[in-house]
């Protein structure tokens, strides 16, 4: 079974996220933010990390480079964007960092079933 | 309204789609009629189903007609709808047919196209074969039998739920540009397809035969016998031995003898070729 690290600080996007992902046959553990999401990588592998953008402690973006900084592209989960800042500028930073996918909140099963299916994970 | 003047006014209009485009209203759909022109209904200040239908009655067809009918359609769509289906187009079944046809000619029918992403999709998906492609003459027809959804695809704007689902995030940066809440996909795209209000039993905008032809989710709204006079016309704008794409859950078998199971690609249906056609493929 496939699982996915959903970070996110919203325990309702956690929720929803997790609701899905389950109903996807993909297990699910949860991180508040992006200090919390780099400990259980370092502890736990996992073949996708669904990313929120903002959050306290340490950002989306910050994970991002300090886990392609640490892991070599082979050995690092599939990392799918999941945030409110929709602008081009924002989709063009997170490629350069080395994220996989990109998802614009609100997003549903639809959109999330097709982008762990882009980014091969289903 | 008394259920039997409301079931014979949904009788009447399940009337009128099936005479616009042959699409038999099942049950399930029947009922849930009401909901779908409820929009409408509010828009034209009618109360009820039974106001409507004498509306329509009073105007013999016209512009509230052509509403109801689009209405009623179901546009669902995505891009690169059903994933392993585009897969396999671009990486076995284009490069089978570019390095098999004798002439640099590609024609392609999208039929029932709805909001336009699979035709889309398909432009997507030869722009990245460019090289495959190059000095190729290629052609997109794109049909759908509502008027609106042909007027949505055409101007090529997408919600931006529309454009996640499905479609990777690296072809929304290459093919469309933010356009206020919506994005815009690019003229490049746009001016490879030519898409047409059209229906699937008589259709006037296909000319002559199409290398490939997706009908998707499609046959499941008709008759048996309107079934037959659809796979009867889809055969009739095949090349021989041209590629029909249909719906996961939608067969030739027991419909048509003039597509067969393909060989070589799981899932698709090829045009049956004409004996003598078959023969001289043999002799070669």
């Amino acid at each position: 079974m496939k699982n996915c690290l959903v970070v996110d600080d919203s325990k309702v996007i956690r929720k929803v996220a997790r609701h899905i992902l389950e109903s996807l046959n993909i297990s699910v553990s949860e991180a508040c933010d992006g200090r919390d999401a780099l400990n259980q990588c370092e502890s736990a592998s996992h073949d996708v990390v669904l990313l929120d953008w903002n959050m306290p402690v340490m950002n989306g973006m910050e994970f991002l480079q300090q886990l392609t900084a640490t892991k070599a592209a082979a050995s690092r989960p599939k990392v799918i964007f999941c945030t409110t800042e929709n602008g081009l500028g924002h989709i063009k930073a997170a490629l350069d960092a080395g994220a996989d996918e990109y998802v614009m909140k609100p997003f549903d099963r639809d959109t999330l079933e097709s982008k762990l299916q882009i980014v091969g994970v289903i | 309204m008394t259920g039997s003047r409301q079931s014979g006014a949904i009788r009447m209009i399940a009337a009128l789609l099936e005479a616009r485009t042959g699409q038999v209203l099942s049950e399930n759909r029947m009922w849930r009629l009401e909901t779908s022109l409820k929009p409408l209904m509010r828009a034209n200040s009618l109360r009820s189903l039974e106001d409507l239908v004498a509306r329509l009655a009073d105007q013999g067809g016209g512009p509230l007609a052509n509403d109801v009918v689009n209405a009623l359609l179901n546009n669902e769509s995505s891009f690169f709808r059903d994933h392993h289906v585009f897969q396999m187009l671009a990486t076995q079944i284009l490069p089978h047919i570019a390095q098999t046809r004798k002439e640099k000619s590609l024609r392609i029918w999208s039929a029932g196209c709805s909001t336009g992403q699979e035709a889309y999709s398909l432009a997507m998906t030869l722009r990245k074969q460019a090289d495959l492609w190059k000095g190729w003459q290629i052609s997109i027809l794109a049909t759908d039998i509502s008027s609106s959804v042909v007027e949505r695809a055409q101007a090529g704007l997408f919600s931006q739920i529309d454009v996640q689902r499905g479609l990777a995030v690296n072809d929304l940066l290459r093919w469309f540009e933010p356009a206020g809440d919506t994005w815009r996909i690019s003229q490049e795209l746009r001016h490879m397809i030519d898409f047409r209000v059209d229906n699937l039993f008589e259709p006037q905008a296909p000319s002559g035969s199409y290398d490939l032809v997706m009908c998707r989710n499609v046959q499941f709204y008709f008759s048996a016998e309107m079934r037959r006079k659809v796979f009867g016309c889809l055969a009739r704008h095949s090349a021989p031995g041209g590629y029909l794409i249909l719906g996961a859950g939608e067969t030739v078998i027991g419909q048509t003898i003039d597509f067969t199971a393909s060989m070589q690609f799981r899932g698709i249906y090829e045009r049956v070729r004409p004996k003598e056609d078959a023969s001289s493929v043999k002799a070669a």
